[in-house]
């Protein structure tokens, strides 16, 4: 009895892991070739006080993808549905903060910390923009974000004023870049601190749960006590602070708010994150370290083929192959026929196979 | 009510039909106010037909989109790949060894090519076609900067006759300030249009494949006991699409005669929009190819009638995302309170088109 549910405890870990086992060997895999392009891959250098070097800049660069590919497993999980127009979304929500901040006169760390507390109210009301045509009047979640995604730059600019106001003041200039006196560079900092808010409120709360069996069958979920549109509707709203959170480290970070181009095309790179993390994106059972896996992996990726010196213009194509490759090994067909020739290999199975077909040919014969 | 219907048993409207019926009825709405509102230039003939001349690579790409949505999939490279074929049609027409009917195989091939990767993809190795478009969208426009990164002007002679060949239609036209009678002018890339229109309905409609599309859509379980080729089907959907996405980009390129990279940008946002509002529906199963091209028709006139009102091009971009919205809006509450059975839609014998009758009996009845 004992055993079997040792044994049971065991596979389900085993199980889980499977799942990450396709993110984590790309990730090694770009970093083999990293080091086999140059030994000095893992180098880092100090400069005034802050680390620098491939590493802290991949964790620097991915940092909003991160954070929205948080926010887009969870609205993937609970709504079958990708959301398209995050990066318009942080766009607007940054711009309202460019816009606090620029009016507010003197810029102290309470007029950023105020600014940014508005940019997230932005991104609730975003949030439930989205989250009703959604939830409540069963639109699929890509048509109904591509309204926003239609219109939302040009609410930003529109907010914005003039085409591109510039932020510059030393607070948020040390949000982008260093704080003078820790080593590393801040958004990586509000990177971790806002995967491990995730993390507590995913262990405390019965929001995982919530969110798989509303994603997995929304008519069972309501049969068992669980309203499915407020579920949908929550996951929206978190995805409109993700938002609010990756506009406010985007915009810190570039200096300056451009409305037409800030996190351009970032939801493609988002939902990749999730489906390289192993995700279903049907819906279901997710698994938000799989996606941050996934979002890195995509930024390594990146870094990775302009490390190599492949043109600009081809990039894009390397990155589409290799997508490819990694879908077709992940997917289920070629797992099940994987699975089963990894069964056959333990059990000795391969030399009853030979001898079946032995026998057959002597049939023949 | 009761009375009304006691003596003429009236079918329900399928919901494609009462979606399509709905696209329909708004373009006409919208149609008219654009002519209450301009009469003077949407009173002209050859307004109407400017829709068509300007936009055919997009109403085309949207008829193929329309299958692989019935089908319940969705392809996202369409408008890239259209990207790809005019670039690659406008070196081949440029180089020493070019000809109109080598670039039209061309298209064709390059838009096949896409849509096998895309249906093997999807179809045999069942993975999620959106993320599988989503490379195709990268490979398109990777190749497509690997090709040419500047515009090419295509100059063979042949092929700018082609592209300047014009069909008068002599009796319909309008004179002009001077009195002068300007005959109206429909470009090839219409006829593909209206071909291909009535090729994709006969498909849709009568073919042992079309009616595989819509069971498949529907309810991929029943239609497997049904004894459908389900792969087989959604194979051949993805192909199509390919296949009009090749074509869009020819006729692209007979349109404007010229590769660039941004041909075809964001085309299939656009595609996938104006098909919403045609009422295809993103599940699957639900909705009448025609609606493709109403949708997209509706949608070129609100951006047409936004740009006539001379508004500020950003506040058409916000314009444009609150009338998709309340399409939205509509159709869901349309199909909410059907699916409560609050109330029926039915049309008196008498106006139905014939086209409408047939459906009924093989679609499935939500």
């Amino acid at each position: 009895m004992q055993r079997s549910e040792i044994h049971s405890g065991l596979k389900a870990y085993l199980s889980r892991l499977s799942n990450l086992f396709l993110p984590l060997s790309v990730l090694v895999l770009l970093i083999v070739i990293n080091l086999i392009k140059g030994a000095d891959y893992f180098s880092f250098t100090m400069v005034k006080g802050a680390i620098y070097g491939n590493i802290p800049n991949i964790l620097f660069g991915a940092s909003e993808l991160v954070i929205l590919s948080i926010g887009m497993t969870l609205v993937i999980a609970a709504s079958q549905g990708p959301d398209i127009a995050i990066g318009a979304a942080a766009t607007i929500t940054s711009a309202v903060f460019v816009w606090f901040v620029l009016n507010a006169g003197e810029v102290t760390l309470l007029t950023i910390v105020a600014a940014f507390l508005i940019s997230c109210v932005a991104g609730l009301v975003i949030g439930v923009f989205n989250g009703s045509l959604v939830s409540i009047l069963r639109v699929q979640p890509v048509i109904a974000t591509l309204i926003l995604f239609m219109g939302g730059r040009s609410i930003a600019f529109m907010i914005d004023g003039k085409l591109s106001p510039i932020l510059a003041n030393d607070i948020s200039n040390q949000i982008g870049t260093v704080i003078p006196g820790v080593p590393i560079q801040t958004p990586i900092i509000l990177t971790v601190v806002f995967i491990a808010i995730v993390a507590v409120v995913l262990k405390t709360t019965n929001l995982r749960l919530y969110v798989e069996s509303v994603g997995i069958n929304p008519d069972a979920a309501r049969l068992n006590g669980i309203n499915p549109k407020k579920i949908i509707f929550l996951t929206f709203l978190i995805m409109g602070i993700c938002c609010a959170v990756a506009g406010f480290i985007a915009v810190n970070k570039a200096g300056r708010h451009d409305s037409v181009n800030l996190l351009k095309f970032i939801m493609m790179d988002a939902i990749l994150a999730v489906a390289i993390g192993g995700n279903n994106l049907s819906g279901g059972k997710f698994s938000i370290t799989g996606s941050i896996i996934g979002a890195y992996t995509i930024e390594i990726l990146n870094r990775t083929l302009l490390r190599l010196e492949i043109e600009t213009e081809t990039i894009k194509a390397f990155k589409a192959v290799f997508i490819i490759i990694l879908m077709v090994v992940g997917s289920p067909v070629v797992r099940v026929f994987a699975g089963k020739v990894i069964n056959r290999i333990r059990t000795g199975g391969f030399r009853s196979v030979l001898k079946r077909s032995a026998t057959k040919s002597v049939k023949e014969e | 009510m009761k009375s009304l219907n006691a003596n003429k048993p009236k079918t329900r409207l399928s919901n494609s039909n009462l979606l399509f019926l709905i696209a329909l009825v708004i373009f006409a709405l919208m149609y008219l106010i654009a002519i209450i509102s301009f009469p003077d230039s949407f009173m002209q003939f050859q307004t109407f037909f400017d829709l068509f001349n300007l936009n055919a690579p997009l109403i085309i790409m949207t008829l193929g989109l329309c299958v692989v949505m019935i089908v319940g999939g969705i392809d996202i490279s369409i408008g890239a790949v259209c990207g790809l074929v005019t670039m690659a049609c406008a070196m081949l027409l440029e180089s020493e060894m070019g000809s109109i009917w080598g670039a039209l195989l061309l298209a064709l091939g390059i838009g096949i090519a896409f849509g096998l990767l895309h249906g093997y993809l999807i179809a045999y190795l069942e993975i999620q076609p959106f993320i599988i478009t989503l490379a195709g969208l990268f490979l398109a426009q990777g190749l497509l900067t690997t090709l040419h990164k500047d515009p090419i002007n295509v100059t063979m002679p042949a092929f700018v006759a082609l592209r300047d060949f014009k069909i008068m239609i002599p009796w319909l036209g309008t004179q002009n300030r001077l009195g002068v009678f300007i005959p109206c002018q429909i470009k090839p890339g219409v006829i593909v249009v209206v071909v291909l229109v009535v090729f994709f309905a006969a498909l849709m409609k009568w073919s042992r494949f079309g009616r595989n599309v819509y069971a498949v859509g529907g309810n991929i379980q029943s239609a497997r006991i049904l004894g459908i080729n389900v792969k087989r089907t959604i194979f051949f959907s993805y192909v199509i699409c390919g296949l009009t996405a090749g074509i869009a980009g020819f006729v692209f390129i007979m349109t404007t005669g010229a590769g660039n990279i941004g041909n075809g940008a964001l085309f299939e946002l656009k595609a996938i929009a104006s098909n919403i509002i045609g009422g295809i529906l993103l599940n699957g199963g639900v909705g009448n190819l025609l609606g493709a091209p109403i949708g997209t028709l509706t949608l070129l006139v609100i951006n047409e009638l936004i740009r006539a009102a001379g508004v500020q091009s950003n506040f058409q971009a916000i314009v444009a995302g609150l009338l998709l919205y309340l399409f939205i809006v509509l159709q869901g509450i349309v199909i909410a309170l059907r699916g409560e059975r609050k109330f029926r839609i039915a049309l008196p014998p008498w106006l139905r088109l014939p086209w409408l009758k047939g459906k009924k009996k093989a679609e499935k009845q939500e």
